[in-house]
């Protein structure tokens, strides 16, 4: 870990920046619903005893994550609502069999994202856990634009068209990286949780977080670039 | 600088970024940084890629959707208001 150098180099090209490392604590979700008192082992033994009150609270933890994830892969509400249904009655039906060998919401999280690519008729990759490395992706990613939008105001950045177009690139990624940058990233699950949701290895988390970012960044920049230099003509 | 070393740089650039690379690595990235301004830009857009990623507000679960998901499981008697 060296937190340090970041900020060296950014002191030195005067960029406003704030921390990342305090990633998703103002996330909604689970991690604020889960306080210090939630005891998740309790929470699984009701489930088993069919204990329904149990069943009400595990929804109320869990499916915020879970209906966004499912939107994000069906980019359709309805779907997205057949899917958390879905979830939901599949896991109380083999909440019996689960071991606790990870958590709670990581064993939902991989329900979840299993419907969603049964739906999108794409089971079979998902099933593969295979190490990946950089060279192994497809293709290196070339940074095409490479104008500094990054210091536009604040302001520039908060209307609901520059929303739409941070959600219309989520759904424009690949399907591979768009299940690791919904939950690590949005959801702020850790690497390893993200890893078990998805079957994945920690690195190939890694590796398809990183990618994502870099697809993201590359399908804003032309829009942002554009923002920036329409605004530089304005002064 | 040479293009492979930006490549290269690119590989690193969100363990640098979550402060998860190694010193050896900052310190490199740090020197190719002070030279390189198209790498400068890749990070300081990256970054921003990200932290507006973090800013943005999340879709909620309709309540109509969660009241349905309550009858689909037949829980209605534990739906609690929100
Ligand atoms: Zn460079």
């Amino acid at each position: 870990m060296n937190a340090g150098c970041f900020c060296l180099h950014f002191t030195a090209s005067q960029v406003r920046v704030t921390t990342i490392q305090n990633r998703n604590f103002f996330r909604e979700g689970a991690s604020n619903l889960i306080n210090d008192n939630y005891d998740e082992a309790l929470l699984i033994a009701r489930l088993q005893a069919g204990d329904k009150a149990a069943c009400a609270e595990c929804i109320e933890i869990h499916s915020p994550t879970i209906y966004r994830l499912a939107l994000r892969l069906m980019q359709n509400e309805t779907e997205a609502e057949d899917v958390l249904q879905e979830t939901f009655i599949n896991a109380f039906k083999a909440i019996e069999k689960f071991e606790g060998r990870s958590g709670l919401g990581t064993w939902l999280y991989r329900i979840t994202h299993n419907a969603a690519m049964m739906r999108l008729r794409k089971p079979q990759k998902y099933f593969l856990s295979v190490e990946e490395t950089l060279s192994e992706e497809d293709g290196a990613i070339v940074p095409k634009q490479l104008f500094d939008w990054c210091c536009l105001p604040e302001e520039d950045f908060e209307s609901d068209e520059v929303q739409n177009k941070l959600e219309q690139a989520i759904y424009a990624l690949p399907e591979k990286y768009k299940s690791v940058f919904v939950l690590r990233e949005l959801e702020g699950l850790s690497t390893q949780e993200t890893a078990d949701s998805l079957d994945l290895t920690t690195s190939a988390v890694k590796v398809r977080l990183h990618r994502a970012r870099l697809h993201l960044r590359d399908k804003l920049s032309p829009y942002f670039t554009e923002m920036a230099q329409a605004s530089e003509k304005a002064t | 600088m040479k293009p492979e070393t930006c490549e290269h740089l690119l590989d690193d650039l969100s363990d640098f970024l979550d402060g998860e690379a190694s010193e050896e690595v900052c310190a490199e990235i740090e020197r190719h940084l002070a030279d390189c301004e198209n790498c400068r830009v890749m990070v300081d857009t990256l970054h921003k890629t990200v932290l507006l990623y973090h800013e943005l507000p999340q879709p909620e679960l309709p309540e109509d959707a969660r009241q349905r998901l309550y009858q689909s499981l037949d829980l209605e008697a534990y739906l609690t208001a929100k």
